[in-house]
């Protein structure tokens, strides 16, 4: 490995690492400019004058923003991310255990989508324009199409509700045997991995079709390769920059975006988690949340660069 | 009764005969639904529980940032979990008596100001330590604290002294209530060792089920305690489990695919596709829960007393019950009260009358349109239900002009701030509790910002007032007089819709709360 590699990969870390604070401060702005206060949010309609005096100052909610501020990045340095206002929980303890359930439903989507979906472009593109390609871009276009919510009831009324092969509701919890887990989360990984298939099923595809055209392909098909060793040996390696882009893309929606999914499947993952606390004006959650989900953000995009460098040494001699 | 039904339900309580079936021939019979379902509980009952099994409920209403402790208890989670695992000083039966709880006898002196509660013996709490009349007597303290976040502090605060001594715990009141034994029936005051005060939130308390899972906003779950001191009437299933379903899509699969035993509000708008479902029964009862628009009595132009009938006039009740409701429901009149209060009396019922409504607006002078509020978090359905007040009224030639609010804040930046909205009630246990939490001027939460000083001498002449038929007549006046000079519309209380599964048995209905109110699951058992 040569310096230069490593070089870039310090300065993207450094630049992640830069653009993570820039968020920090965005985030802690947007929660202060939330109509309502955290007091007001717990308490809820029942709240009294009296109530709410009390819930503010043992809160701290009369200090200034900036105070507030540099104490919850001082906190979050040292690996505490205070405990929540509305419950009292802490919050890195909370968040380890539905974190972990995200990832573990977000890693078996990923599992079943992206080499389905990678292999799908790879034959898409070996019969383009055929009637194999047309079917497989017209349902991954279809199921894409079609609303996450939609997915997942279509799915919960056959799989939960008609045949009752898997559970319609999600719910796992702590030291559940791994069969019964993998068997809670078919139906939400089922539905994600439909909604994200089609994305970098198509991704794939479209970037195999541009280095298809460069004059290295028609070479090697003069050369007299099988169209698919055309593809496999030539073609995709080339195209591996922008694939890995749009994988990257997907798997970070995979963690952060499914609040809707966990919703429907009564999943508990971080984006009920997120949305419960939104609703309660809980800051140390929402930014703790927001932190972690800009972090998992700018790793994976870091990731995609530095694999994109790695895959295509031409990105490694900036002009 | 007929002979042919009582013979029918007890073979439907064994076995023989399936509940659709027999409600089938109730039907033919010429029974109603309710009376027949009442009846099915009975012999249900009669046959006696069965022991064991797991019973579960998918609920809405529960989120992570839920807490054990019974102070912050708001949402419907929480309270039907804390039914499970705590126990209360007294309880409200389904009939609407006071039922002695951990209290085996509640006395008061002649003018109501001193309450005397007796402590039951022999009641242990889950970490096996026995009640005491000094945990009761801290359970209260911690809740009428002044600095207390407890929800039921609002009429806590009337306690003055609270003394235990002995097997007794002696309240003083600042002023006479009636009621107060009522108030003890408020679900946030379960009894807890040293009330509380050392682990607000550990969950230890004398009910039927001990607590073995708590993850907010995911499940709850609880299994029986083997020294309950009533256990042949409550904790029939060896484990209880709450799902927090808050998706009612997903609520209603997970009943229909046999993943839940029992559902909490269902939508109105889906009832008559549930009752299709095999094996699924709609739990549906009248409550003291009514949907309402607010006008502030003391802000322009609402503070014209001609303008608040016009609006009361061109609301089309029976319109709204129908179309929001789909008929789960009934007819409100602009008092917050219902039959399911102990003292309820009839008022004349108001109806839409577009003529007076009109002849009552142009008597105010106000010309214009009018604004209201209005939000989905208000109520189920309280957009649709603005728009149809919008029509209604625009046939008595006023213009609504409807505002839709977010969500988020709509409880602290709409609601008891603007001067006209959409809201809801949950009602109280009585009607001193609803009209003292939300009519006297001095309420915290006088949404409608009426402030009359005869209307709360009226309150307070009524709380202190031990005969029912003067108290009666009392209540009759205040529903009068909120009716008709208050800024309340009240076009319809709702109902409470649970559902049950297939194999559930022992429902009765309660018109406290949703849930048998929050009964279900301690109560209930699974068909062997």
């Amino acid at each position: 490995m040569s310096s230069p590699i490593l070089k870039l990969i310090a300065q993207r870390i450094a630049l992640g690492i830069v653009l993570l604070l820039a968020v920090s401060v965005l985030i802690f702005a947007g929660t202060q400019i939330l109509p309502g206060d955290v007091a007001q949010a717990i308490l809820g309609q029942s709240a009294t004058p009296e109530s709410l005096a009390n819930l503010r100052e043992q809160l701290g909610l009369n200090q200034p923003a900036y105070i507030r501020y540099f104490h919850w990045l001082g906190g979050v340095l040292t690996g505490d991310l205070g405990t929540a206002m509305s419950s009292g929980q802490d919050i890195a303890t909370s968040i380890k255990g539905r974190l972990g359930n995200t990832l573990f439903l977000a890693f078996w989507a990923a599992i079943v989508a992206v080499p389905l979906a990678i292999i799908l472009g790879l034959i898409a593109v070996r019969y383009r324009n055929g009637w194999v390609d047309k079917l497989i871009s017209g349902l991954a276009l279809a199921s894409t199409s079609f609303p996450e919510f939609f997915i997942g009831y279509v799915l919960v009324y056959f799989f939960a509700v008609k045949w009752q092969i898997f559970p319609g509701i999600s719910t796992v919890y702590d030291g559940m045997p791994f069969l019964e887990r993998m068997q809670a989360i078919a139906l939400p990984a089922t539905a994600l991995t439909l909604v994200v298939l089609a994305h970098m099923m198509r991704m794939t595809r479209a970037a195999i079709l541009n280095v298809m055209q460069s004059a290295y392909v028609e070479t090697a098909e003069l050369k007299g390769l099988s169209a698919f060793n055309v593809i496999r040996k030539h073609a995709f390696p080339n195209a591996i920059a922008p694939i890995i882009n749009v994988v990257m893309l997907n798997l970070a929606y995979l963690i952060v975006g499914v609040v809707v999914v966990e919703v429907i499947f009564v999943y508990p993952g971080m984006g009920q988690y997120l949305v419960d606390h939104v609703t309660k004006r809980d800051v140390p959650v929402v930014q703790a949340v927001g932190l972690i989900f800009a972090a998992v953000y700018i790793s994976l995009n870091i990731i995609a660069d530095i694999a994109a460098i790695v895959a295509n040494p031409r990105l490694r001699h900036p002009k | 009764m007929s002979n042919e039904l009582e013979f029918l339900s007890r073979r439907v309580a064994s076995g023989k005969l399936s509940r659709r079936d027999f409600l089938g021939r109730a039907a033919a019979l010429g029974i109603t639904a309710p009376f027949a379902n009442a009846l099915l509980s009975s012999a249900a009952r009669a046959a006696g529980p069965v022991k064991g099994g797991t019973l579960k409920a998918g609920l809405v209403g529960g989120e992570s940032t839920n807490s054990l402790d019974p102070a912050l208890m708001m949402t419907q989670v929480p309270f039907a979990f804390g039914k499970m695992w705590g126990e209360m000083i007294v309880e409200l039966s389904p009939e609407g008596k006071l039922e002695n709880r951990i209290a085996e006898e509640i006395g008061a002196s002649a003018d109501a100001k001193t309450w005397t509660l007796k402590i039951r013996d022999g009641v242990e709490f889950h970490n096996g330590k026995t009640v005491t009349a000094e945990d009761v007597a801290a359970t209260l303290e911690r809740h009428s604290d002044e600095k207390s976040k407890s929800g039921a502090l609002g009429y806590m605060k009337g306690i003055q002294t609270i003394k235990a001594s002995g097997k007794e715990v002696v309240l003083t009141l600042k002023e006479a209530n009636a009621d107060l034994p009522y108030l003890l029936s408020d679900y946030h005051l379960i009894v807890q060792p040293n009330g509380g005060k050392d682990k607000a939130d550990a969950g230890i308390s004398a009910g039927p089920y001990k607590v073995t899972t708590n993850e907010p906003g995911v499940r709850h779950g609880g299994e029986r305690f083997a020294n309950y001191w009533q256990g042949d009437k409550m904790g029939h299933a060896d484990q209880i489990e709450i799902i927090v379903i808050n998706d009612a899509t997903a609520r209603t699969a997970a009943l229909q695919g046999g993943q839940v035993n029992m559902i909490n509000r269902v939508e109105p708008k889906i009832v008559d596709l549930i009752k299709r479902l095999p094996g699924v029964t709609i739990r549906n009862h009248a409550g003291p829960g009514h949907y309402v628009f607010i006008a502030h009595c003391n802000t322009a132009p609402f503070d014209n007393a001609d303008l608040r009938m016009a609006l009361k006039l061109a609301i089309d009740r029976e319109e709204m019950l129908d179309k929001i409701l789909r008929g789960y429901g009934s007819l409100g009149n602009d008092f917050p009260i219902n039959a399911s209060y102990p003292l309820f009396t009839e008022i004349e019922q108001r109806k839409y009358d577009p003529d007076k409504a009109k002849f009552h607006f142009k008597k105010s002078g106000h010309d214009g349109s009018v604004l209201l509020r209005t939000s989905d978090v208000a109520f189920p359905g309280a957009v649709d239900a603005a728009q149809l007040y919008q029509q209604s009224a625009a046939k008595a030639g006023i213009t609504l002009e409807i505002k839709r609010e977010p969500g988020d804040g709509y409880w602290s930046e709409v609601w008891n701030k603007q001067p006209f909205c959409a809201s809801y009630w949950g009602g109280r246990s009585t009607q001193d509790q609803m009209y003292s939490t939300a009519y006297l001027s001095t309420a915290d939460w006088n949404d409608t910002r009426f402030m009359r000083p005869d209307f709360d001498k009226m309150v307070l002449a009524a709380r202190a007032e031990l005969d029912d038929t003067k108290r009666k007549a009392m209540y009759h006046d205040m529903g009068m007089l909120v009716r008709d000079e208050g800024g309340l519309i009240l076009p319809m209380f709702n109902q409470f819709i649970d559902a049950t599964g297939a194999k559930v048995d022992g429902w009765v209905d309660d018109p406290h709360q949703e849930l048998m109110n929050g009964y279900a699951l301690a109560k209930c058992w699974l068909q062997a």
